[in-house]
This record gives structure tokens, sequence and C-alpha cells, in this order.
């Protein structure tokens, strides 16, 4: 019995809901095997997982202070992608936000300026811009592929950082160790939620969400980004360039990313360091698609992925191997990915289709 | 045993004020690891203590390790987890966790936290670190007197790493004045490939003896395949058969089994320990056979002189890469100093970047 | 100070830097040219490296090892090619899922081969070659692996540029849609490539745990896998100069190293930036002539296949 995959002409709203929690039950499924196979309690590992993370205060507060950095640069990404703009080095324009954000309130450090935070979140941001504005430039001017670019461009921000942390911005009472100082508290991200790491930064989320499904909706440059990423030569024709939506997107992007990358640093880990992201650059790549380049959906797959990237962390402390957590993860990834699949196409068998189209 | 753990817990319960906890339960003990445990290297050996303490302390302790934890914002919220699952004793294996844990040690009175390598200290928060630099100068002695030369593959100019190039120099030159050290970094803690070219280019300039401050055993396996030698980080004997003439080895299991006695006995306190052979924290790998007999002997000789204080690595005279004197004849070094070492002493080649 | 042997020992060292970059970064030429990104390359070259190990370990035989690790990746990629070509999934998201997927597996499945000690590979006798001047030494010390990756980037450019096949797999990266009215299976030929591109990756992880650095350690292909799909565009999808673009690579690495060891005082972080910026310039010389890039980069590189009925 042949099956043949056909395209909706509008997404199941019972596949919407329903493919994601298929997923789920085979990774679960494939997960309780994988923990019995290391001699592990399945259902401690699961519980690990799924539920002692967001069951105590703590544990939420420090889920949504993860999902924030995916989500926001996943909302950014998700722009770039819909208009096929291939900016992969989120993580490097992060890592340039940390830096100039970083460089503002070491700057300020102990001159007691009231909202300094302010400033280290609007330099992170310009920086990250700044940084995005390479590849965008190489691809306007030269023509250079900004997947590629972007993504050498992550190696050299890393070892900008790496450079400026154990040089010029280290802390000079840091018995030469790699890291700048504690940055002053007023440089520090207020807290939202007293007695977690959640900082008002988390407000932004909302905010930017609105505004770049607005924006995408019901503005201009986001009919021009949408028409240009769905045929680039319908939108050639009615005068939108390539170039414009090369630099929106990675502006718009580097913006995000390096806001990101400033507020991790003044947020919760409060000084400059060599290592400052887990790789969220990368991660909202994938929380990008997992949302279908959707606003919403973008939102929702962040808080997804930092459940089980902080559950990779739980099941350690039951002593499941990192190894097992990463492959769990990447099998969710994957599950998640393929059940996508329900929501835009529809299964049938090849003699049905012809029925159908013959009755059409 | 039984009692004397009720005994121990409730001594425990009394020292940190936590009037309630279960009698029977075990002591539990966090570990937080900067990197993968691999097979060799860093973390490797911090877990080689965390597996000591099981060993000796059977069912009245329980132990888990969070890996591959690397600075950013997860340190604290791992260090966070630990607490919330109400362990008593949790340590902290890189610079990079003190910030976090001091944070959190902070909040939480009444549990213990153990930083490696770091400087901030508190009443619930103490420093472990060794002096690796004891062990670097005595496989720096054997390097000198197997070889002219040395090729050190490095990963960043800290000075812990400073400190180890120039005791393994300084150790050298005792024993062969006209010894020369070269120094490659390569910006990473862990890429065996990276750490194999970078051994390789300095194989290929000539160098007899290879070190490494790199994870893997790599510079091992190229010292082997070359046909010259290497001292190597960790005994990595089972990678260069003829190659690997000895190795310094960090040992923290016995000050994880004090400190974690501590813990039980109710007595644990904070402190700021930096200790190294005096301590046995610190000690050098079995030497290699082609290792000759007089020089096994000056090795050991001097290895009881730095355990009774006789002899100091660093004492004067020190005289830097440029000439200038770092410490003057007949004096030692104090820790400050040695703690922001930031040059090279004489017998380094290049400059430091 | 720098004489012939250190100039030959410098060219050994940049060519076997090179060595797993090549074949990684063939593999995904082919999956390019028939239409296909696959980011997962860290993943699959992972998955060669821990399988690799294992066999060289256990039979000492080589090419079995190679040949196991061609398998691996293969299978491995089979992942991408099912969640690409039938479920219609976004080609970056899942290389990235696949990266994450390969990255578990060799580090599970791989806890029993770390801490093992291997003989690795050693150089190839030719005859004749190692008895020239000079050049000789250059010739002694290379391994087998070195020259068949110039073979494979050889018989590659031969099969592209001048058989059916090539034909075929250009004309379904170029414009799937025409391919698939002509009659080609353009989902059976992204199939191959794609199988053909993991076993390519699963050769250069193997290189690595075979030759390179003969142990298996998690994680132990640092970032290799990202730069092979850099170097797969860096070549504007021609194999000569993919080979070119990887003994560069590895020659301004292996530079960066002996300038350091003859006291060279530039910051170890600039160092290693060098090899990137060095590429994003070649990227930007090459791409400045649009007409030149859009002669090699396939048409319908990236997009869904959708076949009509």
């Amino acid at each position: 019995m042949p099956l043949r995959l056909v395209p909706r002409t509008r997404p199941s709203r019972l596949a919407q809901y329903g493919a994601p929690v298929l997923a789920l039950v085979f990774t679960v499924a494939f997960g309780f095997v994988l923990f019995l196979s290391i001699g592990r309690d399945p259902w401690a590992a699961l519980h690990a997982y799924f539920v002692a993370p967001i069951s105590s205060a703590f544990g939420l507060s420090e889920l949504l202070l993860t999902a924030l950095p995916l989500a926001l640069i996943g909302l950014g990404l998700a722009i770039g992608f819909r208009a096929n703009v291939w900016n992969i080095g989120a993580e490097g324009q992060l890592l340039l936000g940390a830096i100039g954000g970083g460089a503002v309130a070491l700057a300020l450090w102990g001159e007691g300026v009231p909202g300094t935070f302010v400033l280290v979140c609007l330099t992170g941001a310009l920086a990250g811009m700044a940084w995005a504005a390479i590849p965008a430039f190489l691809k306007t001017r030269f023509n250079a592929n900004e997947i590629l670019t972007s993504l050498m461009l992550i190696y050299v921000a890393d070892h900008l950082l790496s450079w400026l942390v154990h040089g010029a911005l280290r802390n000079p009472q840091g018995f030469g160790f790699p890291e700048s100082r504690l940055f002053s508290p007023e440089a520090l991200m207020p807290i939202l939620w007293p007695g977690t790491r959640l900082h008002i930064g988390w407000l932004l989320l909302p905010v930017a969400a609105v505004a770049i499904w607005f924006m995408s909706r019901h503005t201009l440059a986001g009919y021009r980004l949408r028409v240009s990423g769905l045929s680039p030569n319908a939108a050639a024709y009615a005068g939108f360039s390539q170039p414009q939506s090369v630099w929106i997107s990675f502006l718009l992007t580097g913006a995000l990313a390096g806001l990101v990358g400033a507020m991790e640093v003044a947020g919760p880990v409060g000084q400059l360091l060599p290592e400052i992201s887990p790789g969220y650059g990368f991660a909202a790549i994938i929380v990008a698609f997992l949302g279908r380049l959707s606003p919403l959906g973008v939102v929702l797959a962040a808080h997804l992925l930092a459940l089980i990237l902080i559950g990779g962390e739980n099941v350690q402390l039951l002593g499941v191997p990192i190894a097992v957590a990463q492959l769990f993860q990447g099998v969710l990834l994957v599950a998640v990915l393929a059940s996508d699949v329900l929501v835009r196409y529809r299964i049938v068998r090849i003699g049905q289709l012809e029925t159908d189209e013959a009755a059409a | 045993m039984t009692k004397r753990l009720t005994l121990a817990a409730t001594a425990l319960s009394l020292a940190l004020g936590t009037g309630a906890m279960a009698q029977d339960e075990p002591l539990k003990i966090g570990f937080v690891y900067s990197s993968l445990i691999g097979d060799a290297g860093w973390t490797f050996m911090h877990d080689q203590g965390r597996l000591m303490l099981e060993e000796e302390f059977g069912d009245a302790i329980e132990t888990a390790y969070v890996e591959s934890i690397d600075g950013g914002a997860d340190a604290e919220r791992v260090i966070r987890q630990f607490v919330a699952q109400d362990f008593d004793l949790i340590f902290g294996t890189s610079f990079n966790h003190m910030n976090p844990m001091a944070k959190v040690a902070a909040q939480n009175p009444d549990i213990a936290f153990e930083h490696a390598t770091g400087y901030t200290q508190a009443d619930n928060l103490a420093i472990y670190h060794t002096r690796a630099y004891d062990s670097r100068y005595l496989v720096g002695m054997v390097a000198g007197a197997m070889g002219d030369s040395m090729g050190v593959v490095a990963s960043y100019p800290i000075p812990e790493v400073l400190r180890g190039i120039n005791a393994m120099t300084l150790g050298a030159r005792e024993v062969n004045p006209d010894f020369t050290t070269k120094v490659v970094w390569i910006s990473t803690w862990f890429d065996p490939g990276a750490e194999r070219t970078a051994a390789d280019a300095m194989l290929d300039q000539g160098v007899d003896v290879l070190a490494h401050f790199t994870d893997s055993p790599a510079v091992v396996q190229a010292a082997e395949d070359r046909g010259k030698f290497v001292v190597a980080l960790g005994d990595m004997s089972q990678y260069g058969e003829t190659a690997h003439l000895t190795a310094l080895d960090y040992n923290w299991g016995p000050y994880y089994v004090e400190r974690t006695r501590a813990v039980l006995d109710g007595t644990w306190e904070t402190d700021n320990t930096w200790e190294g052979i005096a301590a046995d924290l610190m000690t050098i790998a079995p030497f290699a056979d082609s290792v000759p007999e007089d020089v096994r002997e000056m090795v050991m000789v001097r290895k009881e002189e730095i355990r009774s204080g006789a002899f100091h690595p660093f004492q004067g005279p020190l005289v830097k890469q440029d000439g200038s004197i770092a410490v003057a004849e007949g004096e030692i070094p104090d820790d400050g100093m040695l703690l922001s070492m930031d040059f090279y002493v004489e017998g380094v080649e290049g400059s430091l970047p | 100070m720098i004489d012939g042997a250190l100039i030959v020992a410098m060219l050994v060292a940049a060519m076997r830097t090179a060595t797993p970059l090549i074949f990684a970064a063939l593999g995904e030429l082919i999956v390019e040219k028939a239409g296909c990104v696959n980011l997962g390359v860290e993943g699959m070259m992972l998955v060669g490296a821990v399988t690799g190990f294992a066999v060289g370990y256990t039979t000492g035989n080589f090419a079995l090892a190679f040949a196991v690790g061609a398998i691996a990746g293969a299978v491995l990629s089979m992942i991408y090619g099912v969640l690409v070509l039938h479920l219609h999934v976004n080609q970056y998201a899942a290389g990235l899922a696949l990266t994450i997927v390969g990255g578990g597996a060799s580090a599970f499945w791989g806890q029993a081969w770390q801490g093992l000690n291997m003989r690795g590979m050693g150089p190839l006798e030719i005859p004749g070659l190692s008895a020239l001047p000079t050049l000789g030494d250059l010739f002694s010390r290379l391994d087998a692996m070195v020259y068949l990756a110039l073979l494979a980037a050889a018989a590659i450019a031969y099969v592209l540029t001048r058989t059916r096949l090539g034909l075929i797999i250009r004309a379904v990266g170029e414009n799937h849609d025409s391919a698939h009215a002509l009659g080609v299976s353009v989902i059976g030929v992204r199939y191959g490539a794609i199988a053909f591109g993991g076993a390519m990756a699963g050769i250069g992880g193997a290189y690595l745990s075979c030759v390179m650095t003969p142990l298996w350690i998690e994680g132990m292909t640092a970032g290799r896998g990202w730069i092979a799909v850099a170097l797969v565009v860096f070549a504007t999808w021609r194999p000569a100069r993919l080979v070119l673009g990887a003994w560069l690579f590895g020659l301004v690495t292996i530079m960066q190293l002996h300038g350091q060891g003859f006291g060279l005082a530039v910051p170890s972080q600039i160092l290693a930036m060098l090899p990137y910026l060095v590429t994003i310039l070649v990227l930007v010389l090459i791409s400045r002539d649009a007409t030149r890039i859009r002669l090699n980069a396939p048409g319908s590189l990236g997009k869904p296949f959708q076949p009509t009925a």
C-alpha cells in the first residue's frame, strides 16, 4: 500500500496540537528503553526531565530564564529565514553583544551611574548589530555567502572574547584568572521575580514577540521580507530589493542576539567570562524551525528546548551520563521535527489520491 | 557503623544548624565538572578523587556530578539544583565555578561549599588548590636529564600555566644549565587534533622533550611516534611506553576524603588550602625504564626537600627572561607573587603573548 | 633556522591536518551538488571516529576500520535523509539535530573505547618516491589516506563533469523539478548523495581516531565538521579548489604554530582567528564576480523538493 504525502491547503488544527504530543510520546518511549538499558529508573529519569524542572518556583524561573535567549534570537532568525536569508552566526552576534555590553559595564564600574544596565543592553544590541552587519555587507556588496561568513565570524568572536577576557578586560584584582570584575550592582539587570534569577529583561520577550508579529503582518517591511522569501522574482518585480531583506534580517537578528548577550552577562552571569553562551545561537536555529517560523511557535519551542536543556542537567544528578542526556535530546528534536510533517501534509494512499483528484 | 553514622549526622546537624536532617540518610556530595570526564586530564583526575570517596565511605555517602558546565549561566543553576536536592557538600572543580558558587553559598549558610583554584572565601565556602609547580619542577628535572630542549603545548597564558612552564624550565636547568623551552599556545584546553599538530610542530623544530597543559593524550602519542620524550599531565604511560618519562599527577582523593570526613564528623569549617607535595596533593608518576638511576635518585631527593620545605622551586635567585631578578638570592617568593605570575624565566624562548 | 627539512615537515603536517577536512568536505560537496545542505557533518564525523577506532583497535585492520566508519556515517546520515526528503523538514534544522544526535550517540556507545591506546596507521612506503632528495622525506611520511583523499577528489571531479551520473546529480541539484520531469528519481539521487556524504564524513572522522591521534575521546572532532561545511562553499563546489583550500587552511594553522615556536609575539587568540579571517577574505575575493559563483552553485540548494504526481 504505497503512501504519499500531499500538502494541506491549510495546516490541520488537530495535527498542530497532536503532532508534538505524538513526538513526545515517541521520545518518552525511546527514553524509557534507553534509561532502562543503562540500569536507571526510567520513571525517575523522565520525571527529572519533564516534571522536576517546572514543579518548583525555582525551576520555573530557570525555565523562563533559559528560554529567554532562545526565544529572542529565534524570533529574529525566523524573520530572516522566511525571507531566505540564512544567518547561522547568531552565536557570534550574541558574543559581541556580551563584549559590547560588558565593556560598558566595566568602563562605568564603581561609578554608581543609576540605570547603567540600560546602557549595557543598548550597547550590546548595537554591538550585535554591528557584527551582523559584516555578513550583510559582504553579502550585498560582494555576494559572499552569508551562511559561511556568519559561521566563520562565530569563531572570530569567540577568540576575540577570549583575548579580551585574558587581557584588556581582565579583573586587575583577579590573580590573572581569565574573567572580568563582577559588574557593579547598577549595571546588573534588576530582578523581576524576587528570590530567583529572572530579571526584567524577560519583559522584552512578549514585547518583541508582538512587535515582530505586527511587523511581519502589518508593515511594508514585513511584507517585503515575506514576499522576497516566497518568490524572489516577484519581489524583484515589485521593486523590493534582495539587499534590503538581507540588511533588515541581519540587523534585526543581530540586535536581538546582541541584546541577549548583554543580558546574559549583566543578568545571570554578572561578569565577562571566556564562555558566555552554551550555544544559544545554534539552539535558536532549531527553535526557529520547531516554532514553524511563527512568533508564537518560536516562543513555545524555546520553552520546550529550555526544558530539555535543564532536564539534561537534572538527570545527571541521578547518575545518567551526559552522553545519554545528549542522545535523548537529539532524539526528541528529531521526533519533533519529523512530526511536523503531519501538520503540513496529509498522508494518503496513491489510489485514493487519484480518486481525490478526479473528484476535484 | 550505624551508631557512628548517627552520631556523625547529629554532630553535623548541630554544627551546620540543620535540625531536621534524617538520621540514616547518606551524606550527599555534589561535583560540578567544567569539561567531560574523558579518560585523562583535569576533570578525569577530579573524578578519580570522587571515586576514591565512594570507595572510602561506601553507603555513608552518595555522590553525583554534572559534566561539561563551563561558566555562563549554567553553573549557578546546577549548583542551585544540588542545593534544591538537599546536597550537603558541593565541590566546584574549576575557576569559573567560583562566582556562581559564592552567590549560592551566601544564600545557603547551612551547606558546605568548596571551590577549586579560586580566591573567594566565605564562612561556608572553602578554597582548595594544588601547588602543581612542585611536581612540574620535578618532571622538569627529568626532562633536563634526558634532553636539551623542551616544547610545551599550552592552553592560555594564565598564572597557573606560567608557573608550570617556569617551574619545568627551572627544574630542567638545574640539571642541564643550557636547557631551553619553547611554548606554543593553542587557545583551547581540549582539541586532540590541534594538540597533536602543535606537538608535531615542536618536534619538527627539534625539541627533545614535550610537555603539555592540555587534556588529551595526543601529545604523548606524538612523542612516542617520533621516538622523543614527554613529561605528561596525569599518568598517560599507556599511550607512550618508551616516550612517557614521568608525569605530574594531581591527587585530589585524600583532600576530598579529609573534607568529607570533616562534614561527617561535624568539624568542617572554611579553609584556604594551597598545598602540593608536602600534603600529598601533588605527586609524580612512576619513571620510565629509560630514566637512569642517578636521575631518579636526584629527583626523589629534591622531592623530599620540597616536602620538608628545605627547597622551594621558585627560591631565589630567580632570573626573569629579560635578565632582571624576580626573587633575590636566599629569598622565597610570597604566595601573592606566585598567584599573579606573569613572566617567563630565563631559558624560556619567545615572548609572552 | 628554516631549512628544507622543516619546510617538508610543515607540508606534511599541513596535509595531515587537511586530510580529514578533505574527506568530509568532498562528501558534503556531493550532497550540496545534489541540492541539499547537511550541517550535521560534525555528528557524522564523530560516529565515524568512534566506530573506526573500535574496529581498528579490535582488528588492527585499518582498511576495515575506514570501511566501518564510512558505513556508520552513512547510516547516521539516513536520519537526515528521511527528515529532509520524506518529511520535508528544513535542511538546516535537520542538520543541526543530526549534530546533536551524532554527538550523543558517539559518546554513548564510545564509553567502552575511551582510555585505550592503539598504534595508528603508519606512513605508506612508495618505492622510488622516498629515495628522492628532500621531497623523499615528504613522501616517506605521508599515509595512504592522504593520497586516497586526493584520488577521491580527482574521481569526484571526473564523475561530476564527465559522466552521466555526474550530470544527473548536477541536474537534480540545479533544478529538481526539471530533473523530475525528465524521469530522474530526485529522491533516490539525493538519498545516494546524502549517504555518500555521511560515508565520507565517517572516513574523515576515522582518520582522526585511527591516524592523526589514534585514540577515541568524546567530542574529539572539536569543530572540524563545521570547517568542512565552510570549505565546500569556500571552494565554490569544485573538488580541486576544495583540496587547495583545505591545504591552505592546514598551512595557515601550521605556520602560526611554528611562528610561535620561533617566538612570534602575537596573542594566541589573534593567531587562532587567522584561518577564519583568511577564509572570509578568500570567500569575498572569489564571490566578488557574481557570475563565477553562480556557475557552480547548485540552483536548488537548500530548497525542499515536492514531487508532483
